[in-house]
This record gives structure tokens, sequence and C-alpha cells, in this order.
């Protein structure tokens, strides 16, 4: 009964219906507008052509799979050993001058072993590497990473069913394991053999009004194998290389030669999750900050209006329920701020990313599961959002002061954070503690250590798992409404 | 018969006295009248039996149950406290629709007590454009909707024009003739000396008469006479 009579104060206040509809219709249409907007080229020598969409893996996620593969099939359980040696390479113009070519490895430059399902970019893969200044590893899954214990310039990498360990020696006699990963569904034939990527070279340039510039260059790896075994019958790929050769590439060519049984590795590219060649999927949600901003509104005048209009006694005398009230109220509000966040996210995804695939634009994929914590993660925040407002005003019982708390509170800490208007540790530490942290839920590719281009808040990168950051704005909406429900209860008008 | 006691009542905010052992007993039948100067304690009195307010000590009942303690209290006692307590843009008909809900009673009773406050045709339009005595009519509406057998009006009479005065008079006097209880504050004696059968006179937080109407006028010829004699000196707010 006392969600009944909630749910129909709410309705009857036509602004509030207006207000909750707006937040929707804001989501879709800045969505929608931006996405019109938006165009994406690609130059291939002096052609301009569409952007290629990159690779995806198994479980959907755009991929960045670029290196240089000498394999051979090998059907069965089975292994790969062999000593990497002089890990090499050049650097195009780096800091800092940028004026010449020099030698020299990047940090997360990779030569080592690898058994992948096949040469198609973004198939499933685990590999034992040494890296240019990372140390003896073992990657699978393009974001699982493992520093090897010890170092050593032997690898071995050997497949029993879907069970692939890595294992390391500085002798090629006393092995070291370093891990064991499963590669659910490997077929039974697989590729196995060597490889060497380089990704770009990159500088920081920290920016003194705040943020950081990022300017990469071109750079390549070489490697020398010896003592590979098994012996013989290998061949080349070049995964994931384009069709095009800038004059660079052409005079330094990805590939390999064989001298004495030693294999000369060159390559250039990276292993990992993809987030340059494309637009994140969240950014067609950017509606979503406008769109808060009604729903706090809304949220607070629900909470406020009872107390400006002298109303809560009216309540309290049909509903002499003080708790129960305060928790249907919130209920109410949550419900029609979630079902406003599902129908808005319901038409946005769709048809923003359809709009921007019509444009050319490539948007990185997300897996099955991640896109559905995005869109259900969105909805629950403007759920919470809803109810943290509500709390807020009920508690504050001022329209403009909870309105302005929760607006600094939720709206502005991602923005001041993201624009680099604090210092980034600030940004990040109000991104873990404020209900902001909430903004988490919409990050697609999460930070990951082995990445070489920084992570930071300004790069847009949150500090909180999603479901942890979700989890803070849950708090924050349940410590308002029940410091409210205590306010009530102690004093009633 | 449902009657209303209120025994004892003491309350206190800060160093003033509001209620000083307010005791009475509201008998069902006739209209009690509830009277005293500004700052006696009545409309503190009335937020106590409704609950909103916690005494300091003494017990306020309505059939010898407290009323928070009823189920769907607006079904056992209706009230009218603050005629303005209305969100400006809803409608008067929703204003009871969200009442009716909470006490799970059909809409079908929303008209009936529409009908019969006059606002059948008003009770569409936002109630932020209601006239004071609009806002009346509304709020008798929403004391009467669960058909209670006790009703607590605090000032029915202010903001209505003569036509309205006469319908209120006749409503709450057929309302005791129902045989409910019925305590009606107000500042209008000559009103009450019409209407009521009781009279309830407060001052300082406590009863300082309670007694028939027909026995005051019959010693001092008027109840406003009455009323002035026996709250002379008693200033209101302390």
């Amino acid at each position: 009964m006392i969600m009944r009579a909630e749910w129909l104060k709410f309705r009857t206040v036509r602004s509030w219906v207006l207000g909750s509809a707006a937040a929707a219709l804001i989501v879709v249409a800045l969505g929608c507008l931006a996405a019109t907007g938006v165009t994406m080229s690609c130059m291939a020598g002096t052609q301009e052509v569409d952007c290629p969409a990159p690779p995806t893996d198994s479980s959907g996620r755009s991929v960045a799979d670029q290196f240089t593969f000498v394999h051979q099939a090998l059907t069965g359980n089975g292994s790969i050993t062999a000593e990497v040696g002089a890990l090499d390479g050049t650097i195009t113009y780096p800091p800092p001058n940028h004026d010449e070519i020099v030698r020299g490895v990047v940090p997360w430059a990779k030569a080592g072993l690898m058994v992948k399902d096949g040469t198609k970019p973004g198939a499933d893969y685990a590999a034992v590497m040494v890296t240019g200044s990372h140390g003896v590893r073992m990657q699978s899954g393009f974001t699982h990473d493992k520093a090897a214990a010890s170092d050593g310039s032997w690898l071995r990498l050997s497949r029993e069913g879907n069970r692939i360990t890595g294992y390391v020696s500085p002798d090629g006699t006393a092995w070291q394991k370093i891990e064991t990963v499963r590669l659910d569904g490997l077929p039974s034939t697989v590729q196995i053999g060597l490889f060497v990527t380089s990704p770009s070279g990159l500088t920081v340039e920290e920016n003194p009004q705040g943020g950081h510039a990022v300017s990469a260059r071109w750079t390549q790896a070489t490697a020398e194998f010896s003592q590979v075994s098994p012996a013989g019958g290998w061949s080349e790929s070049l995964v994931g290389y384009s069709d095009h050769r800038t004059t660079w590439e052409q005079t330094h060519p990805p590939g390999h030669t064989e001298a004495g049984g030693v294999f000369t590795v060159a390559g250039a590219g990276d292993i990992g999750l993809e987030t340059e060649g494309g637009l994140a999927v969240e950014r067609v949600l950017t509606g979503l900050f406008a769109a808060l901003l009604a729903l706090i509104v809304v949220g607070v005048l629900c909470g406020t209006a009872e107390f400006r209009h002298s109303t809560i006694r009216t309540t309290l005398t049909a509903m002499p329920r003080p708790v129960r009230v305060s928790a249907a109220k919130a209920a109410v509000v949550g419900a029609v701020s979630l079902v406003v966040g599902l129908i808005a996210v319901g038409l946005t995804l769709p048809v923003a990313t359809r709009l921007l695939r019509a444009n050319a634009v490539v948007i990185l994929d997300v897996s099955g599961p991640t896109m559905l914590r995005i869109a259900l993660g969105t909805a629950l925040l403007m759920a919470l959002a809803g109810v943290f407002a509500y709390g807020v005003g009920a508690l504050l019982r001022r329209a403009v002061p909870a309105v302005l708390t929760v607006a600094a509170l939720l709206v502005a800490p991602p923005i001041l954070a993201v624009t680099s208007v604090l210092p980034p540790e600030v940004g990040a530490w109000l991104l873990r503690v404020t209900p902001a942290a909430a903004f988490a839920i919409q990050q697609s590719v999460g930070a990951y250590p082995q990445f070489s281009r920084p992570q930071t808040v300004a790069d847009g990168y949150f500090p909180l798992p999603p479901w942890a950051g979700l989890a803070v704005l849950a708090l924050w909406a349940l410590a308002a409404v029940a410091t409210a429900t205590w306010r009530l209860r102690r004093s009633p008008a | 018969m449902t009657t209303i006691e209120v025994n004892g009542l003491r309350k206190r905010f800060g160093p003033s006295v509001a209620l000083d052992g307010m005791t009475f007993v509201v008998q069902p039948g006739r209209v009690t009248g509830f009277v005293g100067p500004n700052g006696a304690g009545k409309s503190t009195t009335l937020r106590m039996i409704l609950g909103l307010d916690r005494p300091d000590a003494g017990t306020a009942t309505i059939d010898g149950r407290r009323y928070a303690d009823l189920p769907c209290p607006m079904r056992h006692a209706g009230a009218l406290l603050d005629p303005h307590a209305l969100h400006p843009a809803r409608s008067g008909r929703n204003h009871l629709r969200w009442l009716a809900r909470s006490q799970d009673l059909p809409d079908s009773r929303v008209d009936e007590v529409l009908n019969r406050s006059g606002l059948a045709a008003a009770g569409r339009r936002a109630a932020g454009g209601y006239s004071l005595g609009m806002r009346q009519r509304l709020g008798v509406a929403a004391a009467l909707l669960g058909d209670p057998p006790v009703l607590l009006l605090d000032e029915p009479f202010n903001g209505l024009d003569p036509a309205g005065i006469v319908w209120m008079r006749d409503l709450l006097r057929g309302l005791a003739e129902d045989g409910r209880s019925v305590l009606v504050s107000s500042h209008l004696m000559s009103e009450l000396q019409d209407m009521a059968g009781h009279v309830v006179v407060v001052g300082h937080g406590r009863v300082i008469a309670d007694a028939g109407v027909n026995e005051l006028i019959g010693a001092y010829s008027s109840l406003e006479a009455a009323y002035l004699d026996l709250t002379a000196g008693v200033g209101g707010i302390r």
C-alpha cells in the first residue's frame, strides 16, 4: 500500500515524469547527435581509406595482434625449446632531440615461443618470452601476464591437451616452470613456433596545465633463436601486418633468416588489447552526464517536496511508518531511474553504434559479458544516482543545496579528473571515494600493467574495478537514504 | 462508539512548556470545541493524537489504541491539520487518490468525498491554484476519505465564504449526529456556540474548563463571554 501510494505521488507530478523522460531523451539524443558528427579515415600510402576494424579474440574483444611468426604445425601433445639471444632493434627518432634513428629495444619488445590456434590475428595463444626490460614473461589471452621468478635465455613451451606450460632456464638443463594456462577449445593441431614483435616507442610529455601528450614512434625488434627443437619444417607468417609498407618498413621489413641453425627474426607490432584503433563503445553514452543532472533534479525534488509543501505530516498521518515511507520513496525513484536508464541505454547503444558504423567509424568490440555490464551497469548507475539524489534531498530538505551537493559529488569529479583540472593523484583519489567511482562500470577496456600506454585517470582509466566502483555509489546512496530516514524519525517536519 | 482519550500529556520544547498535563476525553455523538489562546497547546495536542509529535509523558489514544498502531489509520481517525499542505502541481483528486492507495481504499471512494465536499469539478485541477476555501474543502474530503468514526479538525472555518461556513457547520453537525467523535479547534466562538455540544478550553498547556456548551451559556450568557472570562490572564506563548 505504501509503495502504491508513493508511486501514485510520483506519477501525478507532471514535471517529475517529464524530467525522467527528458533524462532518457538526453542520452539518446546526445548519443545519436555525437554519432552523426564523427568521421574516421585512415591513410594507406597517399590514399584515404576506411579504417580497418581491428581483429577480435575468441571472446569478441578488439585486440592488437601483430608479430612475425616462424612456425610449424603440432598435432597432439608436444613442446618447443629454444635459446633466445641478442634481442636487439631499432627505435626511430627517440627523445631528447628526435633527430636520429638509434639501436635499442623498447621495454615491451617481445621475443619468444608461442602456441597459437592458427595464424589468424586474434586466435587464442599462449607464449613465453624475453622482453626489452620486463624480464621473462608468460602471456596469454591478450591480457594475462605473469613474470617468471628467475631469469634465463632458454625458453620452453609445452602443450598437454588444453594445458600450456611455460618454462625458463639459464642453461637449457635446469628448467623452472613459470605457469600453466588453460586454452579451452584448442584444436588438436596448433601452430607452434618463434615470434618477435615490438610496440611503438612512447614518450609521455607532462603538460604543466595538466594532462599529458603521448607521442608514438615506430620500432622494430630482432632476436636470434638457436638450439631450436624440434628442428626443420619451419614456415613464416607475418601475423596482422597491413599490406601497405611505409618506406621505413620497406627498408626494414619484418621476416626471418636462417643460417647454421640460428634463426634471426624481426618484427614490429604488439599483442594485447586494442585501444587506439577505434572508438570505445561507452563513448556513445556521453549524454549520461547531462541526463544525470535531470535525474538528480527529479530525485532531489522527490526528497524535498514533502518538506517544502509540508505534506510530510499528511504522509505520516496516512502512513505512520517513517522507515517504510522513506524506503518506498527511494524504491520508487530508483525504479523509475532504472527504467529510464534501461530505455536510454537500450535505444542509444544500438542506434548510435549503427550510425557510427554507417560513417565508417570503427567501434572497438567488447565481449558479450562486457557489453552487458556496460549496458546494465549504466542503467544501474542511473538508478542509484536517483536514489542518492532522493536521499540527499530528503536529508537536506532544500532543493538547491541538495542538487549542488549531489552534482558536486557525482558529476563533477569525473569531469575534473578526466579534463586534468586536478593533479592525477587527486583525481584518482576522488574517483575511488566519491560516488563518481561508479563511472568505472562503463569502462570497456580496463587498465593492464603490461600495456605500454599510460593508463591514468586523465586517459580515462578508472582506479576501481567496474562493480567495485558501482558499489561505492550504492554505499553512498544507502548512507544518504539511511541518514534521511533517521532524520525523518527524529523530526518529521 | 469511538472516543479520543488524552491523558496527562506533557511536552517541553527547550525551556518552554507546551503541554502540562493535558487531559480530556472526546465523546462520540457530538461536536467538541477545542478552544484556547494561540500557543495554549491545541495544535501540539492534535499532533500528538496523530502520532506526529512524541510526548515527554502521557498518552493519547483513539479507541484505546495509539494512532500509530492503527492499521490503515485514516479509517479510524480523519484529520485536517494544514490546508496548505498540498503539492501545487498535483490535482486535488490525485492528492486524495494517493491517500486512498495508502489506506487500501478504491478510487470510487475518492469521487464520493470530492462530491460531498463540492470539489467534483475543481478536483482535476492542480491544487496550487486552489483558494483557501477550496483547500479547506479538500482537507475535509481527505479527513472523510476513510469514513472514520473520529474526526480532528484544526480551524476548519478559516478562509471559507459564507456558503462554505454554512456547509461546514451542517457537515460537522451531521457527522456528529451519525455518532462520530468530532473535535474542532477554532477561535470562532459564535460558530461553536451554534454547533458544538461540548467545549474543552485550554491554556498554558492544560485544560481550564471541560463543559457542555449549554452549561457555559447558562453561566456566562454566551460561549464567547465564557471563553474570555475563563482565559483572562492566560497568555498564550510564554
